[in-house]
């Protein structure tokens, strides 16, 4: 090691505990805080699809659960998760792509991102409550 | 001019050229997940509450079973790689971090074995 002084313990960025909370970080965790619920949610996709395939009385009982009050509500969160992970994962494709870096533009899709996924979950439900 | 030694290369050292295959299976699940996720989001809204004749003929169109069918291949792949990347970043054990990787990874083939079964079965009217 250089000799620069006495080991500083300097924190590890980034360290929420001490970092400070910007929009883009909190975008971040929720990427990836999503992309966990959806991989636990696909327990929902795989209870709806194998009751149908088990017959007329699975599928009116998967139905049944999802049309619950606590189905909805887990439909609502799944909904919310996958359109906010589906609109946030079209901006990191942009990124890939090596477009939308500047600090502004990044802050303004962010709330672009946040404002998509809200409305698509409220659209969707609004338009599925009308079709039910 | 190569300076690596014949040997070096038999034992299959160096560059294994698949250095981006993780990340670009990641973003090619992505791709195709924008519109198979659109379509069934839409598929389902439309099918609210209906009846079990209504989903069976549904899902027995074969580009509805098609579509459903790659819809839960790039799923599973696309939740199972991109967990992994979880585990890397917050799993220091590397044993935890492989037992933890390797189950993730039987449950998710397993899940989307079953329903995508699920989806042949509704198809061909099992």
């Amino acid at each position: 090691m250089a000799a620069d002084g006495p080991a500083t313990s300097r924190p590890v960025s980034p360290h929420i505990s001490i970092y400070r909370w910007q929009i883009n970080s909190v975008l971040s965790i929720l990427h990836r805080a999503t992309g966990v619920a959806l991989a636990v949610g696909t327990l929902l996709l795989v209870y709806w699809l194998v009751s149908a395939a088990a017959g007329p009385d699975a599928y009116r009982s998967a139905q049944g659960f999802i049309g619950s009050f606590i189905g909805q509500i887990l439909l609502i969160g799944w909904a919310w998760a996958l359109f906010y992970h589906l609109c946030n994962g079209i901006r990191h494709l942009v990124w890939d792509a090596g477009y939308g870096f500047d600090l502004s533009g990044m802050t303004r899709s962010s709330i672009i991102v946040l404002g998509a996924a809200t409305g698509m979950t409220v659209l969707a439900f609004i338009i599925g409550w009308i079709v039910w | 001019m190569s300076i690596r030694t014949p040997l070096a290369v038999a034992r299959n050292h160096g560059a294994a050229k698949d250095g981006v295959h993780h990340w670009w299976m990641q973003r090619l699940t992505a791709l195709a997940l924008v519109p198979l996720a659109l379509w069934f989001v839409i598929s389902i809204i439309s099918m609210a509450g209906a009846s079990y004749e209504r989903f069976t003929g549904w899902v027995s169109n074969p580009l509805v079973a098609a579509l459903l069918i790659a819809l839960l291949v790039a799923t599973f792949y696309h939740a199972a790689i991109g967990l992994q990347v979880i585990y890397e970043d917050y799993i220091s054990n590397h044993l935890r971090r492989r037992i933890v990787d390797v189950v993730t990874k039987f449950i998710l083939t397993l899940l989307g074995l079953v329903s995508i079964i699920a989806v042949i079965g509704l198809a061909v009217g099992v």
